[in-house]
């Protein structure tokens, strides 16, 4: 199954509609609860930094039985150093966004945690385009090896 | 312990989101950080905030939060409380301060 959804930068009161249309489909489909939730919470996340950072965005998703595949890409600012970006605390975010509850400077990382992988690039002044994927089976096995990637669960390729 | 339970036993305010107030609350979560109660907070929750737009409820559903404590007699948004019923999350109020309300919802969810 596909579809993809476009988002408008700057604007709020449309944030997490996506996650939540996602979470719908996802229940549907009886995906496993521990990976709907972890899905949900890496999109949400991606969804919050575009309406914060982007002028606009699409996101697509794509599932079969293996996979949640979900791409985020936007025309924003891009990401110069996305290292530092990763970095748990570290924020761009505007006074008006962080007065909102946003700004924290974890939503890369809280994308990070929730996804079984991840792969960003970006270009300064174009864009950012991240890719998470989630199994759609949790397997024990599989976990434990994911956490042990965890120190470097996400490529970076920067165009 | 009930949603109806801990609005009567901590004398809260039914903002809006009256179709959940029969949700069980599990336990509670602290924070006005979006972004921390995506990653750190449970299903079936209390989140007890000072924050007031629509995003609180879109996060709250996303989660699966069984109520949602505005403190300090905040009064959220126009938009806050029609999402709120539309997702059926309940949005309770409080006079007193996130450090009071807290301790007394800690202590009322000790006794289960």
């Amino acid at each position: 199954m596909q579809f993809s959804h476009k988002i408008a930068g700057g604007d709020f009161s449309k944030a997490g509609n996506v996650a939540s249309a996602v979470k719908k489909v996802l229940r549907q489909m009886n995906i496993d609860h521990s990976v709907s939730k972890r899905v949900v919470i890496a999109l949400y996340e991606g969804e919050v930094n575009v309406v914060a950072h982007a002028y606009s965005g699409v996101i697509d998703v794509d599932i079969d039985e293996t996979r949640i595949k979900i791409t985020i890409s936007d025309k924003g600012p891009g990401i110069a150093d996305i290292d530092q970006a990763m970095e748990e605390g570290y924020s761009t975010a505007s006074p008006k966004v962080r007065e909102n509850g946003f700004g924290a400077g974890m939503g890369l990382s809280n994308m990070r945690k929730n996804s079984d992988a991840m792969r960003i690039s970006s270009v300064p002044g174009e864009g950012t385009i991240v890719e998470i994927t989630n199994y759609t089976k949790p397997d024990p096995e599989k976990n434990m090896i994911i956490e042990d990637l965890g120190r470097e669960p996400f490529v970076k390729e920067l165009r | 312990m009930k949603i109806t339970d801990i609005i009567s036993a901590l004398d809260l305010k039914v903002i809006s989101g009256k179709s959940g107030l029969s949700n069980e609350a599990t336990g509670g979560y602290v924070s006005d950080l979006l972004s921390d109660v995506i990653g750190n907070s449970k299903e079936g929750q209390i989140w007890i905030t000072l924050q007031t737009h629509q995003n609180i409820i879109a996060v709250a559903s996303l989660k699966d939060i069984s109520a949602i404590i505005i403190v300090k007699g905040f009064i959220p948004e126009a938009d806050t409380i029609e999402k709120s019923n539309t997702e059926n999350i309940p949005v309770l109020g409080t006079d007193l301060d996130t450090f009071n309300i807290t301790g007394r919802l800690f202590e009322l969810l000790k006794k289960e």
